[in-house]
């Protein structure tokens, strides 16, 4: 009976320490993962801290070696000037109006068009979403010209339209989309026709309030593409009135070339409101990307 | 409330008939339900109904009103699904509301009629969650209130119960018989589970590959079934069979079986006589066999299953497949692999074509 007993000690003991070496062990993984993370953390941060930092700093603190890596006298007025001399706030203006025109164009089609190919019965509809991804491996720089010269035909050099409407559809939108709604049981479209609601009125009412994580996510996407283009807003612009802030900021290095600091104060302006939106949307995001990868 | 006819009803997908030449006629106010094995095309011929499929041929009516080109909206029916297709992103309260509010019913109208339904069902003090945040029976609960909100003219019923696990199927089954009886509603109600079936419709239509097999009150289609298909999938357990022939020896007509013969009245020549190709197979419910020494046939007991207020003694009778003796547990218990012999209730012994598998009656 005792040596039962003991015996019995025994074992739970084992268990007991076999249980406390995967408690080390989790608590070193864990460790390992949190300095991995904070590495990266650090040098994904470094650059947009530096930006800030020299914002605030003069063109000499800036020049100094080693570098300052502190403000302790923080110059607020490199800010006003950005603003002022490099009519950042027409150019931050033309910005909004643009992306606000693309993200909205571009939630709207990869809507209509997701919904279609997750909802609706036609011919070739295989081989149209085939032809919908395949756009995304033609880079934009391949139909730059041709899209300038449509610009161009239909008279919207230099205007607001010129801008916007070659980026208000992508196939990634419709392929986000589409994945999204084709989450959507089909029983909720069945009971929705029973009672009524059409086409349209399942996608405003049901498709795209369940699908909101992804819409999320395009809106970002879409947001992050439109308000960094430089290359299309500089070739289809001519004047101040139509150009935007990634433009504005290229010509306030060339006008303030002494004035390095007015540069960095301009870099944080324009990348202000992408921060704020990805502090807003960053679950939204995360989720909207891993949508449809496991179902549940 | 309504009938409903379907005449002549075909669908097809493709190459696939998944309805073929579909003639029922649901009377106003009857719980119907439609019973088949998963892909007979009971589902199909309920959307159908629904307006949630088109018809290949026939035409549909109800009430007075042939409904083929009528809008599933203005069909005046109401559907719950088997996955209860409640809007996750809508409170129970809105979900309930949905058809009110699509028909574009005035609001002060809408809040007594939710309300109304909410209290049928016990849902009063939920209507303000979240469909995600409620149980399965909850979830089917409100899908009934959705249905049962508007009044319509009949309910369709897709496996509304299948979800449910074992426990709360069996009440909820209780539930949607009282419910319909309360409302004097039409049902028509589709399942693959038998006991569903015998249990709460008045009338049960059993399909099979898209060919109806047999309507009837659930009694009618256990004691005769039509056919081979339907006397196998209706009874748990199910309906033994056996290939036999019937012969006539010195004036006495006989059953003859692998295991042995067995003494009939002379209307058995008569009903095999009607047999396509002359063989037939004898079928025979497991509480019409008994275990008794002096029976005519002979078998060998394979296992015993013991269900606590019966036992299915299973047997095998030459080399046929396993026949199931349902037993009373009071009775005593045959060893496994012991020799037994059995005997047949002459009034159980159905009599099938073995071609066509129709069930063989006498001549009245």
């Amino acid at each position: 009976m005792a040596t039962e007993v003991s015996r019995g000690i025994t074992v739970s003991e084992a268990d007991r320490r076999a249980a406390q070496r995967r408690a080390v062990r989790r608590r070193i993984g864990n460790v390992a993962r949190y300095t991995l993370l904070t590495v990266l953390a650090v040098i994904v941060l470094f650059p947009i801290y530096i930006t800030i930092v020299n914002s605030l700093l003069t063109p000499s603190q800036i020049a100094a070696r080693p570098p300052v890596l502190f403000p302790t006298d923080p110059a607020w007025g490199a800010y006003a000037d950005a603003w002022n001399q490099g009519s950042m706030s027409r150019y931050l203006v033309n910005s909004v109006i643009v992306t606000t025109l693309i993200v909205a164009g571009q939630i709207v089609t990869a809507t209509l068009a997701a919904y279609a190919f997750a909802f609706l019965e036609f011919p070739l509809k295989r081989t149209l979403f085939i032809v919908f991804l395949a756009t995304l491996m033609v880079p934009f720089e391949v139909t730059i010209i041709t899209n300038l010269t449509t610009v161009v035909n239909l008279g919207w050099y230099n205007t607001y339209a010129g801008l916007a409407v070659p980026f208000l559809a992508t196939g990634f939108g419709a392929f986000l989309l589409r994945q999204a709604f084709l989450g959507v049981p089909g029983d909720l479209r069945d009971a929705a026709a029973l009672d009524g609601y059409g086409h349209l009125r399942f996608m405003v009412r049901v498709a795209v309030p369940l699908a909101r994580p992804a819409m999320a996510a395009l809106a970002v996407f879409s947001f992050l593409g439109a308000w960094n283009q430089y290359l299309w807003p500089l070739i289809v612009t001519k004047d101040a009135r139509y150009r935007t802030l990634q433009i504005g900021l290229r010509q306030l290095r060339a006008t303030s070339i002494d004035q390095v600091n007015v540069t960095f104060a301009g870099v944080v302006i324009a990348a202000l409101p992408l921060l704020i939106l990805l502090v807003i949307f960053q679950k939204q995001l995360v989720r909207g990307l891993t949508a449809g990868a496991v179902k549940g | 409330m309504a009938r409903v006819v379907l005449d002549h009803v075909t669908k097809r997908f493709g190459d696939v008939t998944a309805v073929d030449d579909l003639c029922l006629e649901v009377e106003d106010r009857e719980f119907l339900v439609l019973l088949g094995p998963s892909g007979c095309g009971k589902s199909t011929a309920l959307r159908m109904i629904a307006g949630l499929e088109s018809l290949t041929d026939g035409r549909i009516a109800i009430g007075d009103r042939v409904v083929n080109d009528v809008e599933p909206k203005d069909r005046d029916i109401a559907m719950v699904f088997q996955s209860y297709a409640l809007y996750p992103h809508m409170s129970v309260a809105r979900n309930i509301e949905f058809p009110l509010r699509s028909r574009k019913v005035p609001e002060d109208e809408r809040t007594p009629l939710v309300q109304e339904a909410a209290r049928a069902l016990g849902l009063t003090d939920l209507l303000d969650r979240k469909p995600a945040q409620l149980s399965g029976g909850q979830r089917q609960r409100v899908a009934l209130a959705r249905a049962i909100v508007r009044r319509p003219a009949a309910f369709l019923m897709d496996e509304p119960l299948s979800n449910l696990d074992a426990k709360l199927r069996v009440q909820t089954r209780a539930e949607l018989i009282e419910l319909q009886r309360r409302l004097d509603a039409t049902v028509i109600y589709v399942t693959h589970d038998q006991v569903e079936a015998m249990t709460m419709g008045h009338r049960i239509a059993i399909m099979n590959d898209g060919v109806l097999q047999q309507v009837g009150p659930p009694q009618d289609v256990y004691e005769r079934p039509a056919n081979l298909f339907v006397a196998r999938f209706i009874g748990a357990p199910p309906m033994n069979t056996i290939q036999g022939s019937v012969v006539v020896e010195g004036g006495e007509t006989l059953l003859a079986t692998p295991g042995g013969r067995i003494a009939v009245p002379d209307a058995f020549g008569a009903a095999a006589r009607r047999s396509s190709t002359g063989e037939i197979v004898v079928g025979v419910r497991p509480e019409h066999l008994e275990v008794d020494p002096s029976g005519p046939i002979e078998a060998r007991v394979a296992v015993i299953e013991s269900l606590g207020h019966e036992r299915h003694v299973v047997c095998r009778i030459g080399d046929e497949p396993l026949v199931i003796v349902r037993q009373a547990a009071d009775e005593p218990r045959p060893a496994e692999g012991s020799s037994v012999r059995l005997r047949a209730e002459v009034e159980g012994i159905h009599l099938f074509d073995a071609v066509t598998g129709v069930r063989l009656e006498a001549p009245a």
